[in-house]
């Protein structure tokens, strides 16, 4: 498998994840729409989406879910398990702009036998503002 | 203070539940699942390089359970205005899913509560859906707070 497995003595508290950027067209909400199931207009129909006082079509907040959940299962690795994510939406992003998925470790712990690292994670526009906020909770392998 | 809109009645809701769907797991779904994110983890995509990782296959990415799309019980509540918003989504995830799992999704009504916010009166909806593989295994549960005002 490719890429460097992280453990759980490797990580500190602070330490940054990612970044992970991507830049989602219309064809990529249009892939993701028949992926999920998901065929909300205002996704790929820019009419509709105008006529929904939306300034055109939008992505999924569940294609942002999935890119901070792509962001949480490349740090931990094939060895790691991504046990929680949330995300919260607050602002919305369009497609053509590049959207960029970062974060944080904030708490390294051990519970019930399983080393766990908690982290801050975020998805945020060109702009820096952060569209979409959350926090993940992994299991790392350990050394000892 | 009392609640204008979540009364006791309402909130006899809280439990309620849909009734389950099963969804068998196709390996063509997972892969496009994850071509659609663009998310070229070998877990997701490579049978040959996920049988030598400890899942011995591929599994499915984490949100992978948005395609299976569960029935949700009604909420009864009556509002003057009806404008709705997603806030957002939890997951906890316990169990791998492979190709071929069939897969019980199931919602039930966890909570209503009620605030009063700079909009006025909010109602949050909390509902949590549960996904359960052939063994009876609970792989992972989804709670999604919706909000009305």
């Amino acid at each position: 498998m490719p890429g460097k497995q992280i453990y759980f003595e490797d990580v500190a508290e602070g330490a940054p994840i990612g970044p992970l950027e991507k830049e989602p067209t219309t064809q990529q909400l249009v892939k993701y729409a028949g992926a999920s199931g998901d065929f909300y207009q205002i996704h790929y129909d820019k009419d509709f989406a105008l006529k929904n006082n939306l300034p055109g079509v939008i992505l999924h907040g569940a294609l942002k879910n999935a890119f901070l959940g792509q962001l949480m299962t490349d740090f931990a690795g094939e060895l790691g398990w991504l046990r929680k994510l949330s995300v919260q939406y607050r602002g919305m992003d369009q497609p053509g702009a590049k959207v960029i998925c970062k974060g944080r470790v904030t708490k390294k712990y051990t519970e019930g036998g399983n080393h766990l690292v908690d982290c801050e994670i975020w998805l945020e526009n060109a702009k820096g503002e952060k569209t979409t906020p959350g926090s993940a909770t992994v299991i790392l392998p350990s050394r000892s | 203070m009392a609640n204008k809109y979540v009364t006791d009645e309402v909130r006899k809701q809280i439990g309620k539940t849909a009734e389950p769907r099963t969804y068998e797991v196709e390996r063509g779904a997972i892969r496009r699942f994850a071509e659609a994110v663009g998310d070229p983890n070998p877990l997701f995509n490579n049978e040959v390089a996920a049988r030598h990782s400890r899942f011995g296959g591929i599994i499915a990415p984490p949100t992978f359970y948005r395609s299976m799309m569960a029935a949700f019980p009604e909420v009864k509540l009556e509002m003057p205005g009806n404008r709705g918003l997603d806030g957002g989504s939890d997951w906890e995830f316990f169990e791998p899913v492979r190709p071929g799992d069939r897969i019980t999704v199931q919602t039930k009504i966890a909570d209503i509560r009620e605030s009063e916010g700079r909009l006025g009166a909010m109602v949050f909806t909390t509902i949590e859906t549960s996904y359960t593989n052939q063994h009876g295994q609970l792989c992972a549960l989804q709670r999604a707070t919706g909000i009305r005002y």
